[in-house]
Order: C-alpha cells, then sequence, then structure tokens
C-alpha cells in the first residue's frame, strides 16, 4: 500500500479546470448571441442589484421629489430645481432612470423568487409523481392537465384574486409582492412537474436505484439523493426560460393593475403609468421602461435556448 | 449434511397485467395474470454457486428480485441463513441486508452517473454503519478499489470516465463494501465484451475462493455457467425442470430442454456444423400452455404431457420435471 492518504474531494483548481474545458463552456465560447445576452443579462442584474448606489435620485422619497420637475424630457433640465435627467421625468418629476433601476430591482426579484418556488414544487411533485406511480402519480398529473387548460396568466390572476381577498385590507399593499410570487410560482409548476416527472420515471427504473433500494435507503432519498441530480439538466432549461416568462407575467399583471402597487413600482407598473402620457407627446416615460423589459425578457429567453441547445445530445 | 447458505422453497410470483379496469369494462377483457415464477425450490450450500439459466422470460431475473426482498413474493419463501428477508423491515432485517448483495446486468444502468465512484461504494459502508469514520471509510474504499482490480485513485472519477469492464469491477467493489455473504449475480456478463467477460469471471471467482462468498448466478450463456457454477437449474416459463450438479447437466442433460439448449449453443469445434434446433420460442407466460409447459415444443411430447404436470422426479442426485426422464437417462429415447 502506498502512504499517500486517498481522498474523494478533487482539489478546487482542477474543478475549475473541468468547468472552464466543460463542452457547456466550449460551447458558450463559440456563441456570440448566448455571449451577448449573458453580458446584457449580468449588466441588467448589477445595475439591479446596486440601484441604490447607481440611481442618482432615490425615487420614492416624497421630500426629494420637486413637482416642479415634472415631464422634463430626456436630457433636460427640471423646471424646479435645474438638475439634469438622463432620461427625463414622469408626472410628478420622478428620474424615470432612477424609477426602472428600481423598478428593475423589483421585477428581477419577483421572477427569479416565482420560479425557484415553482422549481421546487414541481420538481419535488414530479420526482413523487414518477417514481411512486400509481394513484399518486394520476392525481398529481391530472390536476397538473387541468390547470394546464388555463392560459397561465388567468391562473395567475386567479390565484392572486383569492389571495387578495384572504388578506386583510391593512396589509395588501405590503404583502403585493408575496402574493405575485405565489401567485406566478403556483401558475408554472406544472412545466417543471411534467419534465420531471419523465425523467424521474425512465431513472427509477435503473439498477442504481434498485441497488440503493437494496441496501435499505428510505424512498426520500432515494428521491432527492440518487435522482434529483440525474433529472436537474432539463429543469435548468426550464428555468431560465420560465424566468422570462415570470417576468413577463409580472409585467401584465401590474400593467392590468392588479399587480406591484404604485407606490412600489415594477417596470410593468411603471409601463402601466407611461402608458397615460404617450398620446400627450410624454414618450419617454413609457419608452425607457419598455426597452428595458424587451433587453430583459429578450437575453434570459435567449440564454435559455442557447442552454437547451447546448445540453440537448441530440444537436451535437 | 451440507450447510445451507439460501433456502427456496414453493417461490411463486403472479403480476397483475391487466388493462385499467375502464378499459376492461368497455372492452370485456378478462383479467391478465402472468406467473412469472411457478412453485420454484431450490437450495445454495454455503461458499458454492448456484446458477440458473434459462431464455428471455423464464422468470430469471424475478426470482433475483425476489430472493433479494425488492418483490414480494405471492406464495413460498426465501430463507438466508435461516432468516426470512422479505419480512417487514426490522432490525434482524437490516443485518440480514447487509449480508446480501447484488452483482447487475448492465453497468452503465447500475451506477450512478452524477456520484462519484468513491461515494458509490462508500455508500454501503455509510448505510450499514460499518466505518463511522470518513477517513476509515476512504481507506477502505481504496481497499475495496484494490481488491478489484483498479487504482485508489479512481475514487474521485465519474462512471463515464470507466470501460464497462471497469465499471462492472466497480459494481462488484459496491456489492463487497458492506462485507456480504451472499452475491446474487444477474447476467454479470452479458453486456460486456467477450475478452472483458473472462476477466470479471476470474475476478468474481477469485473473490469466492478469498472471501468464501456464496453466489447465485443468472444467465443465458451456458459456457459462462459452465465456468462459474457447481449446481445448474433449468428454468422453463418460471418453472425448474431440471436441476443437477454443473458435470452432470453438461455431460447428460436429461430434460428434453436442457438438451435442446445445450446442442442450440453454438461451439468452438461446430464450426461448419449444421445446428438442430426444434425452431419454437418461449411461449406466451400469460396463457401458457397445459400440462408440460414444454410440450409443443418436445419431440417426445405424448397426450399425457399435454394434459397432466410432471412430477418431480429425483434420479441419481438430479432433479427432473418430465414424464419421460427415466427413459431418457437409460438411453432407451433417442432425442
Amino acid at each position: 500500500m502506498s502512504s499517500v492518504q486517498p481522498t474523494l474531494k478533487p482539489s478546487i483548481s482542477s474543478r475549475l479546470r473541468g468547468v472552464w474545458e466543460s463542452d457547456i463552456a466550449w460551447s458558450f465560447r463559440h456563441s456570440p448571441v448566448a455571449m451577448i445576452a449573458a453580458f446584457v443579462f449580468l449588466a441588467l442584474i448589477l445595475a439591479a442589484l446596486f440601484a441604490p448606489w447607481i440611481a442618482p435620485y432615490t425615487p420614492f422619497d416624497p421630500a426629494s421629489l420637486n413637482l416642479m420637475d415634472g415631464f422634463t424630457p430626456p436630457m433636460g433640465e427640471g423646471m424646479g430645481s435645474g438638475s439634469v435627467y438622463w432620461l427625463g421625468t414622469d408626472d410628478q418629476g420622478r428620474d424615470v432612470f432612477s424609477t426602472i433601476l428600481y423598478g428593475m430591482r423589483l421585477s428581477l426579484f419577483i421572477g427569479l423568487s416565482a420560479v425557484a418556488f415553482a422549481a421546487v414544487l414541481g420538481v419535488t411533485l414530479g420526482l413523487i409523481a414518477g417514481y411512486v406511480g400509481g394513484w399518486v402519480d394520476a392525481l398529481i398529473m391530472r390536476v397538473a392537465d387541468i390547470q394546464l387548460t388555463f392560459p397561465s396568466i388567468m391562473v395567475a390572476l386567479l390565484i392572486f384574486g383569492i389571495a387578495r381577498g384572504l388578506i386583510p385590507a391593512e396589509y395588501r399593499d405590503q404583502m403585493a409582492v408575496w402574493v405575485l410570487i405565489l401567485s406566478i410560482g403556483l401558475s408554472e409548476w406544472v412545466q417543471f412537474a411534467r419534465t420531471v416527472r419523465g425523467s424521474a420515471m425512465v431513472e427509477s427504473k435503473k439498477d442504481y436505484v434498485q441497488a440503493a433500494r437494496l441496501i435499505g435507503r428510505k424512498p426520500r432519498q432515494i428521491l432527492f439523493r440518487h435522482l434529483l441530480p440525474n433529472v436537474m439538466g432539463p429543469v435548468s432549461v426550464i428555468a431560465t426560460i420560465y424566468l422570462a416568462l415570470a417576468i413577463i407575467t409580472e409585467a401584465t399583471l401590474s400593467f392590468l393593475g392588479v399587480g406591484a402597487p404604485p407606490t412600489r413600482p415594477s417596470l410593468g407598473t411603471l409601463i402601466s403609468i407611461g402608458q397615460d402620457y404617450l398620446f400627450s407627446g410624454e414618450w419617454w416615460i413609457l419608452l425607457f421602461p419598455s426597452m428595458t423589459l424587451l433587453a430583459l425578457a429578450l437575453s434570459v429567453n435567449l440564454l435559455g435556448d442557447w442552454l437547451r441547445d447546448a445540453l440537448n445530445p441530440k444537436l451535437q | 449434511m451440507t450447510d445451507i447458505m439460501v433456502e427456496v422453497s414453493g417461490l411463486t410470483r403472479r403480476f397483475d397485467v391487466s388493462s385499467p379496469w375502464l378499459n376492461r369494462l368497455l372492452q370485456r377483457e378478462p383479467r391478465r395474470i402472468l406467473t412469472a415464477v411457478d412453485d420454484v425450490s431450490f437450495s445454495i450450500a454455503r461458499g458454492s454457486t448456484y446458477a440458473l439459466v434459462g431464455e428471455s422470460g423464464s422468470g430469471k431475473s424475478t426470482i433475483a428480485k425476489l430472493v433479494l426482498g425488492l418483490l414480494k413474493p405471492t406464495a413460498g419463501q426465501v430463507l438466508v441463513d435461516g432468516s426470512d428477508l422479505s419480512a417487514t423491515a426490522t432490525a434482524a432485517s437490516d443485518a440480514l441486508r447487509r449480508r446480501v448483495q447484488m452483482i447487475f446486468q448492465d453497468p452503465y444502468a447500475s451506477l450512478n452517473p452524477r456520484w462519484r465512484v468513491g461515494d458509490i461504494i462508500s455508500e454501503p459502508i455509510e448505510v450499514f454503519g460499518l466505518e463511522p469514520d470518513a477517513g476509515a471509510r476512504a481507506r477502505r474504499v481504496a481497499e475495496l478499489l484494490d481488491q478489484v482490480g483498479l487504482a485508489a485513485s479512481d475514487a474521485t472519477k465519474f462512471p463515464h470516465q470507466f470501460s464497462g469492464g471497469q465499471r462492472q469491477r466497480i459494481g462488484i467493489a459496491r456489492a463487497l463494501a458492506s462485507r456480504p455473504e451472499f452475491i446474487v449475480c444477474d447476467e454479470p456478463t452479458s453486456a460486456l465484451d467477450v475478452s472483458v467477460q473472462a476477466q470479471v469471471l476470474n475476478l468474481m471467482r477469485d473473490l469466492q475462493s478469498e472471501l468464501g462468498l456464496t453466489y447465485l448466478f443468472i444467465s443465458h450463456d451456458l459456457s459462462v455457467v459452465r465456468y462459474m457454477a457447481d449446481q445448474v437449474g433449468v428454468l422453463y416459463l418460471g418453472r425448474l425442470v431440471e436441476t443437477a450438479t454443473r458435470d452432470a447437466l453438461f455431460e447428460a442433460p436429461c430434460h428434453p430442454y436442457t438438451r435442446m439448449l445445450l446442442d442450440a449453443a453454438p461451439r468452438i469445434d461446430g464450426f461448419g456444423r449444421e445446428h438442430q434446433t426444434d425452431g419454437g420460442e418461449i411461449p406466451d407466460p400469460i396463457n401458457p400452455p397445459s400440462g408440460c409447459h414444454y410440450h409443443p415444443r418436445c419431440a417426445l411430447a405424448t397426450e399425457r404431457c399435454r394434459v397432466e404436470v410432471p412430477a418431480v422426479s429425483n434420479l441419481e442426485g438430479r432433479q427432473v420435471v418430465c414424464h419421460e426422464a427415466t427413459q431418457i437417462l437409460s438411453g432407451s429415447v433417442d432425442l
């Protein structure tokens, strides 16, 4: 026997090199679209994350607002304070650039949380349905099928309405963000569950699951330690594509006036506000939030498309 | 009296393969019951190898799962060293589970592709609490890898970095990890190249003599069985038709089906020789033939074979399930 102590964990540097040399990294380095999309998405994420430091104004502090600065066009000087607004101001004199940064922050937070919630719920239910089978599988998948017959925006609206009804009026504005996450998450879990169920059914027939059952592993350990790592490939693709969808759903709900409150606007709320002034000539209030939403959703979508192709063995 | 490790008695397993009840109701279909294993009894002496031979669909793998307690028998029981593995989970059955392991057929499906080899092999050690200390566990994994002819450094690799034969070695190392006494081998070499088969079989034989293991060896490959087995049981449509020692079975097969199997196997000295096969296939197990299951393919079949299920006859240390067994053994009937 050699005196070298065997270890089960490889070094960090060899792991990093492994990631850089992996097929997926190669595919990323050879896809200009994916790189541009990743750059745009990363820039938007950072801008949202550091909004309090980047934004020149605090748009939601009523004391710092100057009503005389209202409707200042882009690059114009406010009539009241004389300060310069890069993207102009809205009717109340709020800096459009700052509101976009804060609004994007909220949109991204809601989108990411909703997708995470939908993924956890859908993956868990899908794993159980695929592994246990029988009436448990039938019950979960019939609920999923019924939900699929409705448009997801309608499901979200329905859940949003019910949740609002259950919450006392004085807490509604505070709870709006969490209600949004719940309703968008519940409207999107089906696709995760269906995909994971299929893979779980295939994987649970394989002998490594038998080997785990043989040594007396409990179903919970088999589900999460053995099956879960083997069904996560498609989940990352769905999660990316559904992130774009969740952001758009949130914007739609907010645009319809049932989402984020005007006191704490998301991108959808901003677009909804801007729409009122489109025909009176103040185009910037609508245009810039819309362009930001477009850039955000498009970059996430393109990343998702690239990821789907990169992970699809048939296209390699 | 030999020391019995595994005792299988009257083992029967039926599967309900009916369509869902609504379809049955609408199409007026009867229930469809498949008898995969039908009243199978055999015993395995400690330290020996018992081989089960049969065509696909004869119930070999079902017997393996029944013996391991992965399936519950419809009737009959399996005793491993005197205790029942399929009994409800108790401390005793946990202790027994450690002593029983399996080597799987497909080395590409039997190792979790997302787990490192070291984690795969140390899982049984961890579950049974054999080495509470992580360092000791890693040393044991290294020892096991060395035992099956792999390097200790292979523990950090993933299964896809190995060839089929090496993967099967990893599967053997995992099976040995809990220090078992009885290992069920379900066609352990049928997915491997011929050149690698011999290496894996040799490894299994060396480990058997080194660790005193008892094997239940399931295969359809007669040359592999001849190399590995001490006792051989021949399965046809879920029933054992002949049980004998390896030498007796291969030199003087007594059941017409065994004889057909031996004749059908390609032989290295048989080039250019015309094969004599009966051309038949294994019948539908849901509606098996009456009487002796083999009678539609048997050259010796009489009216009696069509009606009456033959009883087990004990002839010179072997068990044969055939009406004509005595005549075949004495040579008075020509096959």
